[in-house]
């Protein structure tokens, strides 16, 4: 039987599988952008007292940098058993003008990305249990 | 002179190393070593603070007060300061500014540390609202992984190669052989560093700084009390900087998951971390053309590159041209980390700002042995705290 697929944190993402988007805060009297929603005023200097709405992201951006990590990291960090190398990407959304840093989709190769090049989110497993599959957001290459 | 002028009459480090011992133990002997540097007796000190650790239980979070203990309490107010890498600029500045108000004259500055092996990790249990234990959670991503996001972007856009890299080391091993604080006393080669396992590709295990145990003080005076000393020409702190990130910072950086959003408030002409020295230069009236030497903050060997270009000495894009040319080594136009720098050190956080600082007051009085940069009047250190905090001291002689 399939594992139900849950998000690995409540409401930083939604589980649309063909188009997942992270969940953000719009500080509508400055125009900035959010994410996560760490405390609850806008950080833009002299918009403490702004409304925020909450508002899915763009999920399309360009590649900032990577980097893959060829040792196991320390807790509470969730590593494959017997560990693989793993990449993180940084990538600037598009609208946004931010850049959202995420693991590197699976099946993807660092050798296959450059800095520069058009990204696109997706859901991956972080880890998974006799029942669930914990996601998080991924970047892939739009062209794959 | 600049006005806010205060003197380095005392410069000590314990040497830095890899022992699990009580890190007040390193911080009392780099006291006394300062303290007889200085040729001032401990109940002539007025002030003192101590830039505290976090690893090392309640006595690390009062550090101030913990030295002040282990020398034996004379009565004398004391501060503690936490600013992650960046505490000990934190400290100084502290100690001057007490100064500069007239409200101390003769100050101790300290910082050690004690640290556990492997990755530094956030603090243990569920802790889903602080991001630095989400990043570890949810990305995986560790303090070299932000270094080998760095170190990548300035190879794909500059041309960096991983020599380059490799060569930093291998000049700051160069430089660090000869320094009895280092903890790594060995030249390294370029085929020691690229025969090294991957950590955060591009980066490997020999371009990335150990954490280390370590403790390092400065004993700080006003010019006048320097004056009544005997020492009429001080080594001097001309400017200090422990400056924030102005809104919207744009580039990525511990432990943050995304930067800010520069959609809608425009992104600063200077970026963070080009902002640190300036503002110490802005204070100290100089420039980067006025230095001799620089000690700037390789937590990755790619790194001390980005500071070249941060700190004014070449533009964006041309660090490597300044490194390949040799004039980052001793001997060359502008030496960087005469001291060895991180490479021949590892971290001890709350030690290191202030361990560039010892390095610098020594290289001004030209008391640097082999490491010497000749003719040393002017240096400028460079470094940056987790969580937005600048720190970039500026001395001059």
């Amino acid at each position: 039987m399939a594992k139900t697929r849950v998000p690995a944190i409540e409401g930083w993402l939604t589980m649309d599988e063909d188009n997942p988007q992270l969940l953000g805060y719009l500080d509508e009297s400055s125009g900035t952008y959010f994410f996560p929603k760490d405390v609850s005023i806008s950080h833009a200097p002299g918009h403490a007292d702004a409304e925020f709405k909450e508002v899915a992201l763009s999920n399309r951006g360009t590649l900032w940098s990577y980097t893959t990590n060829h040792y196991k990291p320390p807790e509470p960090a969730i590593s494959k058993d017997p560990f693989e190398p793993y990449t993180v990407a940084a990538v600037e959304l598009n609208d946004e003008r931010m850049v959202v840093l995420g693991q590197l989709a699976d099946g993807v190769s660092p050798d296959d990305i450059e800095v520069g090049m058009e990204m696109q989110l997706v859901l991956g497993t972080l880890y998974e249990d006799d029942e669930h599959e914990y996601m998080v957001w991924k970047w892939k290459p739009a062209s794959q | 002179m600049s006005k806010n002028d205060v003197a380095i009459l005392g410069a000590g480090m314990h040497e830095w190393g890899k022992w699990g011992r009580n890190f007040a133990e390193y911080g009392v002997a780099a006291i006394k070593e300062a303290m007889a540097d200085a040729g001032l007796e401990w109940n002539q000190v007025d002030f003192i603070v101590g830039g505290d650790t976090v690893r090392n239980g309640y006595p690390g979070y009062v550090a101030g007060a913990t030295f002040a203990k282990a020398m034996g309490w004379t009565g004398i107010p004391i501060a503690s300061c936490y600013a992650a890498c960046a505490t000990g600029a934190q400290a100084i500045d502290i100690a001057r500014t007490r100064i500069l108000a007239g409200m101390a004259e003769c100050v101790v500055v300290v910082g050690a540390d004690t640290t556990p092996k492997g990755f530094l990790a956030p603090n243990k249990g569920e802790r889903g609202f602080d991001p630095d234990w989400l990043r570890f959670r949810l990305l995986g991503a560790t303090n070299p992984t932000y270094f080998g996001l760095w170190a990548r972007r300035r190879m794909d856009l500059y041309g960096a190669t991983e020599e380059d890299f490799a060569q930093v080391k291998v000049k700051n091993s160069r430089h660090g052989v000869s320094n009895p604080k280092a903890r790594f006393k060995k030249i390294y080669t370029q085929e020691d560093v690229l025969g090294s396992p991957y950590v955060s590709q591009p980066l490997r295990l020999f371009d990335i700084c150990a954490t280390s145990d370590g403790g390092a003080a400065l004993v700080i005076t006003s010019m006048d009390f320097a004056k009544k000393h005997g020492v009429a020409n001080p080594v001097r702190i001309s400017g200090v900087s422990t400056i924030s990130p102005t809104f919207p910072q744009t580039v990525i950086d511990m432990p943050d998951f995304t930067t800010d959003s520069a959609a809608g408030l425009s992104a600063p002409d200077r970026s963070f971390r080009d902002s640190i020295a300036y503002a110490a230069y802005e204070e100290a009236g100089l420039g980067p053309e006025d230095m001799d030497l620089a000690e700037v903050y390789d937590l990755s060997s790619a790194l001390e590159l980005d500071w070249y270009e941060n700190i004014g000495l070449c533009k964006p894009g041309e660090a490597e041209g300044l490194l390949r040319d040799g004039a980052t080594e001793i001997g060359g136009r502008i030496p960087v980390n005469p001291s060895g720098g991180l490479g021949c050190f590892g971290e001890a956080v709350p030690a290191q700002a202030i361990a560039q600082v010892c390095e610098l007051t020594w290289q001004l009085r030209g008391q640097a042995g082999e490491r010497q940069v000749e003719g040393a009047k002017a240096g400028i250190t460079a470094n940056q705290g987790l969580f937005g905090h600048g720190s970039s001291v500026l001395c001059t002689r």
